[in-house]
């Protein structure tokens, strides 16, 4: 018999969950954030095999991605890709930002609904 | 890295998920699964040897000198402090840290085996082909209610539960996850305290010849292998309520090389199926605090009854709660019963041994009560490095004695 691993990976134990904080919200946000980090341990470690794979195989030596420099082009398209992913992770706080910059732009949504009303 | 090696930076590093031996019936690992393993390990071990002794000095430093301030008296009990600390702060990331790691595990382990295991089910059928008298089931047997009210140590299902008709899949997920949890210090058949004891047995007792062993709670045998190849001449009897445990452990032990154990499911509050006196040596192994508080009386009768005058008991569990004990240690040592479900984990440690043996017919004057420490392969230095974690190291109690003859 087939078990729907997706869901049943993830049954909860009987009893109630005791949570620790004084916000269970922040131990939720803990909680998948720990599991975000296994998954970053996770491509690290098979990151670590394809490299030793590739030493062993001749193909690189680990050592020339330690001492790797890249030129000038390669280190734009890099430092662009740094930039665009702090950008994504720090979404919120940019629009958060954006609220208290632009207040005009920030009204709650009920009232841009009546207003769309009128027009 | 294979062993607990204490490195130039003085931090004891666990041994890799891969030196656990993958015996025919394991569950198939991926790259990806077995690394993800390795952070579960290094986590709890960085949470026990780095985080953990914090929560001593948040105790002493503030928790215990607010509440003297508040109530001009130290706590009373365990109960008392467990609620004054639960409002700490630093004991509260300390301890959503230990129960994210313990949650993880289970949901590692058993999106691995869960995905396998009609395949499972099927090597441990093929294995005990031929082998049927070494493992027998019982079609209507009932699993005692302490184990089905609770999954303990938050294995969803705990160790009866079969999604279908010769499921194996939670015993999969326990053989091959206890070495996250222990940190690998249970060596690479997680039997760690089974080899502990037979050692123990053979270096205090060498005359001791038993005939029968009895291993009451058996689980899928971890620890009843390492006695039973100890003693190669013995008949070794291991029981358990969970079918999947049993099944999986028989095909495990036949994988193992190990011919001289049959496993039964029974309910250990009722072996009327053994004669009395049946056994020269009954054995349990970190089994009592998974019971329940009127079963473990039975269960205690029930294994006096068995035991041959002359005969050997043992039981290996995490230490009594004594007067002796500080308060801030039992309140550690009962953090599982309440946030890592062993309920029945607070309530067994308060129980005297003594008097669960005399129960036993053991008299006091054969009690006998030392401290082992698991027998590792994988830690050349056998241990030396491990620090008390509040009933995760692999160090324990074991309480029993002679039977009047």
């Amino acid at each position: 018999m087939k078990l729907n691993d997706i869901v049943m990976a993830s049954d909860k134990a009987k009893g109630a969950r005791p949570y620790f904080f004084d916000d269970p919200m922040s131990e939720r946000v803990l909680n998948i954030a720990m599991a975000v980090a296994t998954e970053v341990a996770v491509i690290r470690e098979r990151l670590d095999t394809i490299e030793r794979l590739l030493e062993a195989k001749g193909v690189l030596r680990q050592s020339e991605i330690e001492d790797f420099v890249p030129n000038d082009e390669q280190a734009e398209e890099r430092q662009l890709w740094h930039a665009r992913y702090v950008g994504r992770i720090l979404r919120i706080v940019k629009q958060e930002l954006d609220a208290v910059a632009n207040p005009e732009d920030n009204k709650p949504m009920h009232q841009i609904a009546d207003e769309i009303n009128e027009m | 890295m294979g062993e607990n090696k204490q490195n130039a930076i003085g931090y004891s590093l666990p041994p890799v998920w891969t030196k656990l031996k993958q015996h025919a019936v394991f569950p198939h690992f991926n790259h990806d699964e077995r690394a993800r393993y390795n952070f579960l390990t290094n986590l709890n071990r960085f949470l026990s040897a780095v985080i953990a002794p914090g929560v001593q000095t948040a105790y002493e430093q503030r928790v215990e000198p607010t509440f003297r301030a508040e109530h001009g008296r130290s706590f009373q009990n365990r109960h008392e402090l467990r609620q004054a600390i639960s409002r700490d702060a630093y004991y509260q990331l300390w301890a959503a840290l230990r129960r994210c790691t313990m949650e993880m595990r289970q949901q590692n382990g058993r999106a691995v085996v869960l995905r396998q295991a009609e395949e499972l089910a099927q090597r441990v059928e093929e294995i005990l082909r031929g082998h049927e008298d070494i493992l027998r089931l019982k079609p209507n047997f009932v699993v005692p209610a302490y184990l089905r009210h609770a999954d303990n140590h938050l294995m969803p299902g705990s160790y009866h539960t079969e999604y279908f008709e010769g499921d194996v899949a939670n015993a999969a997920n326990y053989d091959s996850g206890l070495f996250v949890t222990s940190g690998g210090m249970l060596g690479s058949l997680t039997d760690g305290g089974g080899r502990a004891i037979a050692q123990w047995v053979r270096e205090n007792y060498p005359d001791f010849k038993p005939k029968r062993i009895l291993d009451v709670g058996c689980g899928l045998g971890h620890n009843t292998l390492p006695i039973a190849e100890a003693f190669p001449e013995a008949e070794v009897w291991a029981i358990d309520a969970g079918a999947p445990m049993l099944r999986y452990g028989a095909a495990r032990a036949i994988a193992l090389g190990i011919k001289n154990v049959r496993f039964v499911q029974m309910d250990a509050e009722d072996m009327s199926e053994f004669p009395d006196g049946y056994f020269d040596w009954v054995q349990t192994t970190m089994f009592l605090h998974e019971t329940g508080g009127k079963a473990i009386h039975k269960i205690f009768k029930e294994i006096g009854r068995v035991l041959a005058p002359g005969g050997l008991t043992l039981h290996i569990e995490q230490p009594q709660y004594t007067p002796q004990m500080s308060y801030f240690e039992q309140f550690m040592r009962d953090w599982d019963a309440y946030y890592n479900a062993e309920p029945y984990w607070g309530h067994m440690h308060d129980l005297q041994p003594e008097d669960l043996m005399e129960e036993a017919g053991i008299p006091r004057a054969n009690f006998m009560q030392v401290g082992v420490r698991a027998v590792n392969d994988l830690d050349k230095a056998n241990g030396s490095q491990v620090r008390e974690d509040y009933g995760r190291s692999p160090i324990w109690n074991v309480f029993g004695g002679w039977k009047p003859k």
